[in-house]
């Protein structure tokens, strides 16, 4: 029995030449993603991209214990690959994703769709043939039988919220499943990323999920930094760290007043539709958009504190947490709330595990994973946010979740306003190197964001893959429903609340 | 019962008296109407134009910003070496015409005038809207949601967001319209009942935003349906979503104004 190939290792927030990726057989490649999981790694991007008249594929998976990644590739000749789903669930989409994106059959896996129903990777100018596949229209799992129907929800949904396809096979008001079907929201980002930076790249990754402007910004400008050897300086990575949760703060705030809403608990879904906004003004207080667009660029923050801004926003902080505390202990006193949320939309530990869940929804299925502590970057070299876990894996424990965090990272924030490195907030940022591949870990509010970037010979990108965390996690969405009530769907879709566009790209 | 009517004392009321009081405060480094001084301008110089992602910056005749297009990310301000473009903190951006958002040092943005007398007789106190996200990232989205939240409170107006387009005297429209979304955008238009509006809120959703000239999106919903009211921006303020709303209903503005001068400044900003 031969021992499991070596692979390239590297941090978060670096870059190492792509000679140094070994470049494997098939078996040898298949056997390193299999062991790997074995081992308690995890996937956290498995994609490929066209290579002349083949396909290269690229594997980095994470050792959240070791603080490392490990990275691997192999071409494929042809127009099929095997698929190591039925072996190693977590990466289902992912296969599904390199099929769709590279023209190429997944064989074995247990039931090929698209993802986005997008076309294949190519030049700029090609034009998508109208006719190839039409958004929501697959074999959906069906569940047959004569008390048995189907319930078809979106693309467009009640609520303002983004599109997809929901399809549930229910037996009165239980439903036995639920299957979601997205790609309405497909921009082209990855492919219009291809031979960049240009003006442009930062607007794609700052609305690829316009929630998390923040989280995937910073992940851009870590990548950028990586492949020109450029280190933000500290009150740079101070600043990035505040906005991160202060994204974090508005949409979690945003998610429990929304949850309440969901049951028809109107005194906390009122005030923290309100308080959410006072997160989001803080962040233009810093930058002028309450998105914090324009607020992270490669080489740290354009935007910075004065000594009275900073005390403003210590102030203004400490009013608003107030005002959640008094919001949100109401969901937790409230035994009607409590009766909702306490049991709703379970997703056991093995199955999270088995989905490779992250971020809150992981959490709250009791898997310890947090890119701040396990891979961190930034601030988070040298700032510690206390980790937040449940295991009910109910709607419950990723509300609870989402308040615990709340808690953590109002006291992060104010600890930074009063500990601010001195200095410059930004420096300048020499061109990429040539030849490289970099990835970047942000723990954005959803979860782990993950960006993955090859550049070519004159150091531009070949290849730039966005994995959201929503990518990982719309298939525990889908889990949570089964044997749940059909009219629980909306609470479990907001104890999630995944990105459409961040999935669609 | 006691928590809750302490927490509801403590919550306090917090809608805002606009537009029967000021607008509130907008924060000091909010980016709004740009600021154009073509006096500064070093001959033949493209700064601004070279710099701007989407390409809302033209030269000729005269140094114009297609609000449609830009995403006021100042990167235009940044990259000028003479203070010619800034932005300044007015918030008032919404047009009716998809020229109109085209401004120049002499022109700024014709605001928007009300629907037509019979129209506003039927939305005027009334207006239910149907939200297509086409595309969207969900700051718009966002913005367009915190509205009928209690600080802003739309349902003062009688504008609401309803759950179905059969339930809708118009849609309100986000993102650059995907090839995805073509479909489905054209079908829930189609199935409001007549008269309709259309409203379209963030640079997407008027020319495509960053997206413009992507083979998958279509450069804004006026490819698949008609627009009523243009919300420039990205995402824009929800003051400005909300200005843009109340003078479509005539509950604000005069008739098609266009300022000789910008709010919050007197002059271009000191060199």
């Amino acid at each position: 029995m031969s021992a499991a190939p070596r692979l390239a290792r590297l941090k978060a927030g670096t870059a190492i030449p792509r000679a140094a990726v070994p470049d494997l057989p098939w078996a040898e490649f298949s056997e390193a993603l299999l062991d790997g999981v074995a081992r308690g790694l995890r996937v956290v991007a498995y994609f490929a991209a066209p290579d002349e008249n083949a396909v290269r594929f690229h594997l980095v998976m994470a050792d959240d214990q070791e603080s490392t990644l490990e990275t691997c590739t192999t071409r494929i000749a042809g127009d099929a690959f095997p698929s190591l789903t039925r072996q190693c669930p977590q990466v289902n989409l992912f296969e599904r994703e390199i099929a769709e994106q590279c023209g190429l059959r997944a064989e074995g896996h247990p039931w090929p769709k698209p993802v986005r129903f997008q076309p294949p990777l190519m030049p700029r100018t090609r034009v998508p043939d109208p006719a190839a596949s039409i958004p929501g229209v697959v074999d959906f799992y069906r569940v047959e039988g004569s008390e048995v129907h189907e319930v078809g929800v979106g693309p467009v949904h009640a609520g303002v919220i983004e599109p997809g396809h929901f399809r549930f096979q229910c037996h009165g008001e239980q439903v036995f499943h639920l299957e979601i079907s997205l790609g309405y929201q497909h921009r082209g980002i990855e492919r219009a990323l291809i031979g960049g930076p240009d003006r442009r790249s930062i607007h794609y990754l700052e609305t690829a999920a316009g929630d998390t402007t923040i989280g995937h910004a910073t992940a851009y400008c870590e990548i950028i930094e990586a492949l020109s050897h450029t280190r933000p300086p500290a009150r740079g990575a101070a600043l990035r760290g505040i906005a991160l949760e202060l994204e974090r703060l508005a949409s979690h705030v945003g998610d429990l007043g929304a949850l309440a809403g969901d049951i028809g608990f109107l005194p906390t879904a009122s005030y923290c539709g309100r308080l959410r906004g006072d997160f989001l003004n803080m962040t233009a207080d810093i930058c002028g958009s309450r998105f914090g667009r324009g607020l992270v660029r490669p080489g740290g923050a354009p935007f910075d504190l004065d000594e009275a801004l900073a005390a403003r926003l210590l102030d203004r902080l400490a009013r608003a947490f107030a005002d959640c505390r008094s919001a949100i202990d109401l969901l937790w006193d409230t035994s009607s709330v409590m009766e909702r949320f306490e049991g709703t939309g379970i997703v056991p530990r093995d199955v999270a595990m088995a989905l490779g869940l992250i971020g809150p929804a992981g959490r709250a299925s009791g898997l310890d994973r947090d890119a701040r502590r396990d891979h961190p970057t930034g601030i988070f070299r040298f700032h510690h946010i206390p980790v937040a876990l449940a295991d009910s894996g109910d709607t419950f424990a990723r509300a609870y979740v989402r308040w615990l965090e709340i808690q953590r990272s109002v006291a992060f924030i104010r600890e930074m306003l009063k500990v601010l490195p001195r200095g410059a907030a930004r420096t300048d940022v020499a061109p990429a190197g040539p030849l490289l591949l970099s990835v970047a870990l942000v723990e954005g509010w959803r979860g782990e964001i993950c960006h993955v970037a090859l550049t070519d010979g004159s150091g531009r990108f070949a290849r730039y893959k966005i994995i959201d965390p929503s990518f990982h996690n719309w298939s525990a969405l889908a889990y949570s429903l089964r044997g749940q009530q059909i009219s629980d769907f909306p609470l479990c879709n907001k104890s999630f609340n995944l990105s459409y566009c961040g999935h669609d790209l | 019962m006691l928590n809750l009517m302490r927490a509801r004392i403590q919550q306090g009321q917090r809608t805002i008296r606009y537009p029967a009081g000021p607008p509130p405060d907008l924060p000091e480094r909010f980016r709004g109407h740009p600021i154009i001084a073509t006096g500064r301008c070093a001959d033949g110089c493209r700064e601004c134009a070279a710099a701007c992602p989407t390409g809302a910056i033209t030269l000729q005749p005269a140094l114009a910003v297609d609000l449609g297009k830009c995403l006021f990310c100042a990167e235009c301000a940044a990259a000028c070496p003479d203070g010619a473009l800034s932005f300044g903190t007015d918030h008032r951006l919404a047009a009716r015409g998809r020229a109109d958002l085209m401004v120049t040092e002499s022109d700024t943005v014709r605001l928007a005038t009300a629907l037509e007398a019979k129209t506003r007789r039927l939305f005027g106190r009334s207006l239910k809207l149907r939200q297509v996200s086409a595309g969207g990232c969900n700051a718009c989205e966002s913005e367009i949601n915190v509205l009928g939240t209690i600080v802003w409170d739309i349902g003062r107006f009688g504008i609401q967001i309803v759950a179905s387009p059969r339930h809708a005297d118009g849609l309100i429209v986000t993102g650059p319209v995907t090839a995805n979304m073509r479909l489905a955008l054209q079908e829930t238009y189609a199935a409001v009942a007549p008269p309709k509006i259309v409203i379209a809120v963030g640079a997407c959703a008027i020319s495509g935003g960053p997206y413009i000239d992507h083979p998958e999106a279509l450069n804004g919903a006026g490819a698949v349906v008609p627009v009523d009211l243009y919300v420039p921006g990205c995402p824009p303020h929800p003051l400005t979503i909300l200005d843009g709303l109340l003078r479509l209903l005539g509950r604000l503005g005069t008739e098609g104004e266009r300022r000789t001068h910008i709010a919050g400044t007197e002059t271009a900003p000191p060199v």
